[in-house]
This record gives C-alpha cells, sequence and structure tokens, in this order.
C-alpha cells in the first residue's frame, strides 16, 4: 500500500488506458507519455501496462505501507527517500514506513512513480486511467488517499537502470504528417515555418500553440464531426492549432491538418507552458 | 471510397454517401477485425481506424480494400432499444417555426421512425441517432446552452441523441426521458449500443 501525503498540482493513476471504446463515447486516455511509463514498468519487471502515478511538476509525497521496489521516469523531478537523495530511471528500494518525496522536475511537465507490482486500485471499463475529460476512472489522488499495490509479477528485473535522453529546456522539435484537412489553412506549411510557443492552456486534454496564428480558408474552418487521435492538431476559427493529448475528445468538428508521429506525441505531452515549439512537416 | 492520411497509426476513411454508408463501413471494419487497429471511431462523414503505433499502414489499406460493405438496410440492428419521452422540450416552439411542423406533428415524426445508433462522442453514452423523419433536420441553437439537463432529448442536423448527464450543450430540446444511458454499473454502461435500433414512444 501506498498512501499519498501530498498529491502535488495533479497525481493521476494511469496504465495505457482503455482503447476500442470510442464508439459509446468513450477516449482511450492513459498515461500521457506512453514511453515513461513504459519504461519503469520494464525496470521493475512489470507488464508494460501496469497503473503507475503521474505527477504533474513534483510536489508529490508518499509513505509506503511495505517493502516495495519503485521506478522513477518521465520529467526529472528531485527525489528523496527520507531526505536522502535517489535517481531517476533506476531501481529504489523503500523500506516500509519510508517516505519519497518529489521537488519540481527542471525540465518536462510529468513524473511517473511505477511500482513493482503496478497499482491495483479498481479497474473501470479495463483501464485505471483517470480520464479528466470524461471523468472516467480514478478520483484524482489527493492526501491520504490509499493506493493498493500488486503481487510482485514472477519476471525479474532485467536490469535496474536505463540511460534515457534529457528532456529540453529550449525549443522542442515535434514531427508531423500532413493531415487529411490540410487545405483548411490558406498556407498548411506555415504550421511548420511558424515559431510557436505551448500556451498555459495546455492540459491531458490538448496543447494550444500560439504565435503567428494560421490563416483559416474562406469557407473552411469546421466539419461535420470526424474522428480524432493523440497527436491530430486541429485548426480551430482563430488560427492557433491545438495538439491533441491522452484526454482528446472521441470526436471533434474543426479541421485537422497535420498529426503528430506516434512517437513524438510522448514528448508533446511533456512540452512545458511558455516553451518554444517547432513542429516539422 | 477515399483514404485520407492520418499520421503514422491510422486512416481515415471517407466514403461515397452519408451517413448509412458511414455506419455500414464502421460495422464491416468491425467485423472484419483489421490487422492493427485498436479501434473503429465513426462519425458524421468518415471513419477513423486507430492502429497500434509501428502498424504496417499499407497492409492496414489492402485489408480496407477488401473489405465487404453490406447496405445498412441489410444489416439486421444489433437490439431494439425503447426509450420514454415526455415532449415538453424548451424548443419546442423553435423546431416548429423551423420545420412548420406543429407539436403533435413534431412527435409524431419523431416517434414515427426508428432511428438507428450511427456513432458516440461528445460524452461517454452519448449516442448520434441517425435515420430518423428527414423533416426534423433543424440546425443547432445558435447559442448553446451552459447548461443541458440529464435525460434531454434533442434535435441537431440529421441527428436526434439524448445527454447522457448534464452538460453545455447546443442541440434543439423538443422533450425529456428518465432512461439513464450511461451507467457504468450496468454491463454494458452504454444503453445505446452501435448498430442499436431506437424507438422514442411518448411518454404518458
Amino acid at each position: 500500500m501506498i498512501e499519498v501525503l501530498d498529491a502535488g498540482p495533479q497525481a493521476l493513476v494511469q496504465d495505457l488506458g482503455r482503447p476500442g471504446l470510442a464508439a459509446i463515447g468513450v477516449g482511450r486516455s492513459g498515461a500521457a507519455d506512453r514511453a515513461a511509463l513504459r519504461l519503469g514498468n520494464r525496470l521493475l519487471g512489470n507488464d508494460e501496462g501496469a497503473a503507475g502515478v503521474e505527477i504533474l511538476l513534483g510536489g508529490f509525497a508518499a509513505r509506503v505501507g511495505r517493502d516495495l521496489l519503485v521506478a522513477l521516469t518521465g520529467a526529472p523531478a528531485p527525489a528523496t527517500v527520507d531526505g536522502r537523495p535517489v535517481g531517476h530511471h533506476a531501481h529504489v528500494r523503500l523500506r516500509r514506513g519510508q517516505e519519497l518525496r518529489l521537488g519540481p522536475p527542471p525540465t518536462g511537465l510529468r513524473t511517473y512513480l511505477c511500482v513493482r507490482g503496478g497499482i491495483t486500485v479498481p479497474p473501470v471499463l479495463g483501464s485505471r486511467s483517470t480520464d479528466v475529460l470524461s471523468g472516467i476512472g480514478p478520483e484524482p489522488l489527493e492526501k491520504g488517499a490509499e493506493l493498493p499495490v500488486g503481487p510482485e509479477p514472477e519476471e525479474f528485473p532485467p536490469i535496474d537502470f536505463a540511460p534515457v535522453a534529457t528532456l529540453p529546456t529550449g525549443l522542442v522539435t515535434l514531427r508531423a504528417i500532413s493531415g487529411p484537412h490540410a487545405e483548411h489553412a490558406v498556407d498548411p506549411r506555415a504550421l511548420a515555418t511558424a515559431r510557436w510557443v505551448a500556451s498555459g492552456r495546455t492540459d491531458r486534454v490538448g496543447m494550444r500553440l500560439e504565435g503567428a496564428a494560421l490563416e483559416v480558408a474562406e469557407g473552411a474552418g469546421s466539419l461535420p464531426s470526424e474522428g480524432l487521435t493523440r497527436g491530430a492538431i486541429q485548426l480551430p476559427p482563430g488560427g492557433e492549432p491545438v495538439v491533441f493529448l491522452a484526454d482528446h475528445p472521441v470526436t471533434g468538428g474543426y479541421p485537422v491538418i497535420a498529426v503528430l508521429r506516434d512517437a513524438d506525441v510522448d514528448r508533446a505531452a511533456q512540452v512545458r507552458p511558455g516553451q518554444p515549439v517547432r513542429i516539422t512537416l | 471510397m477515399r483514404v485520407l492520411p492520418y499520421g503514422d497509426a491510422a486512416l481515415l476513411l471517407e466514403p461515397e454517401g452519408e451517413i448509412a454508408q458511414v455506419v455500414a463501413l464502421a460495422d464491416a471494419c468491425r467485423e472484419a477485425e483489421l490487422p492493427g487497429v485498436l479501434d473503429v471511431v465513426p462519425a458524421a462523414r468518415a471513419v477513423l481506424l486507430v492502429a497500434e503505433a509501428g502498424s504496417d499502414l499499407g497492409r492496414l489499406r489492402a485489408a480496407v480494400d477488401a473489405l465487404e460493405i453490406r447496405s445498412t438496410e441489410a444489416g439486421a440492428p444489433a437490439g431494439t432499444v425503447e426509450i420514454p419521452v415526455v415532449y415538453d422540450g424548451p424548443d419546442l416552439d423553435g423546431v416548429a417555426r423551423l420545420t412548420g411542423l406543429d407539436h403533435a406533428e413534431i412527435v409524431a415524426a419523431h416517434t414515427g421512425t426508428p432511428w438507428r445508433v450511427a456513432f458516440g462522442g461528445f460524452a461517454p453514452g452519448f449516442a448520434y441517432l441517425s435515420g430518423g423523419d428527414p423533416r426534423l433536420q433543424v440546425s443547432r441553437r445558435e447559442e448553446a446552452r451552459t447548461k443541458v439537463p440529464a435525460g434531454s432529448v434533442g434535435l441537431a442536423g440529421e441527428f436526434s441523441g439524448v445527454y447522457p448527464r448534464s452538460s453545455p450543450g447546443g442541440w434543439q430540446l423538443i422533450g425529456r426521458t428518465d432512461a439513464q444511458l450511461w451507467d457504468l454499473d450496468r454491463d454494458p454502461p452504454a444503453l445505446l449500443q452501435p448498430g442499436a435500433e431506437v424507438r422514442f414512444v411518448e411518454a404518458s
């Protein structure tokens, strides 16, 4: 069991989501940075899709009710166990009663706390992910929340440390592919030539890009509703693109002018408000 | 059918025709268990196939080309759901103006022919219902309401729908129902499943 002492700005249980339910209006959700959650689970010998805690901008603290092996991945929030610093992308042994604390990360947004055995709150529609758009899944964590941990997997962790590229503090380049409705922008290439800044209005649903707004073609701008994916870049009438993230709506009515490469969507979920962004096409 | 690019892990399929063709295509995609496809997302004019990362989209496209698509009329509905409605919605007068029908004629049109679940979206358990009486096609309200009560029955474009929970919304509201559209303690939680037939009946 893990007792939450401080949830910080936002702490959510996340696994790899609930795919396949769009027809009843339920999106996939899941870890915003899937690669980070997968890495944490691999380090611990867990199934890649085991649930962990997604921690926004640090500020999280927890006490463990039994000896646990954990790993931190994603945004490099400085971490301590009973005041002693511990590293990321590595095994961290916690003894019963010890406290893990995270400070604010210098780069990135979301840190993942993975636990050998996984967090085993009851799944909802096959997943333990909290979808902040639809409200499906476990409640956001609050001080006092108690998280059950599953039995240790049979597999022994293959490695105890993984070297990982650091998250950039400056310009983030995200690779995209031209989308189904690129012609709704007067100059679709302007998406790639403009310098964008991630807006403060960024959450698990999407990241708005601010900058020289794209000119929306005359008569364009709205469409019959159409399916969306994580990474879809939508052009609302104001011309400032929105990059959809984990908890995107199932369908949307504004044109999708480009779609991020799937591998780059995880990095998009680590871009901080105010950080410069470049899209390549 | 047009196949449009949608990143490196999805394809957007745009069939010729309208919503009935979209529904038939989505049914065929689901039945065919296409390689690598995690979700089939039908909407008003197109079906989005969401595939696993790293899927071979060329192979998926070939599988799509080989699909046998039956017309919706030929496919049996996946069950029929009856929804009792009290027709006292705040937009009845507006719908009457837009359609030229009086209140009784609106009710008769809404209950007179079966609707079909075309696609989901907007909120868990919300179903876009198509195939109803074409005289009921109305635009959305010019100004959306900030709060539409759960159970509100509305019209927008060619669709009818029932709000599963209280939310903002711009549909023209013609009535309300006590039916529970979404209940996580029920299996399945959504009352209206893909392909189901829906009949509205006037509640006494």
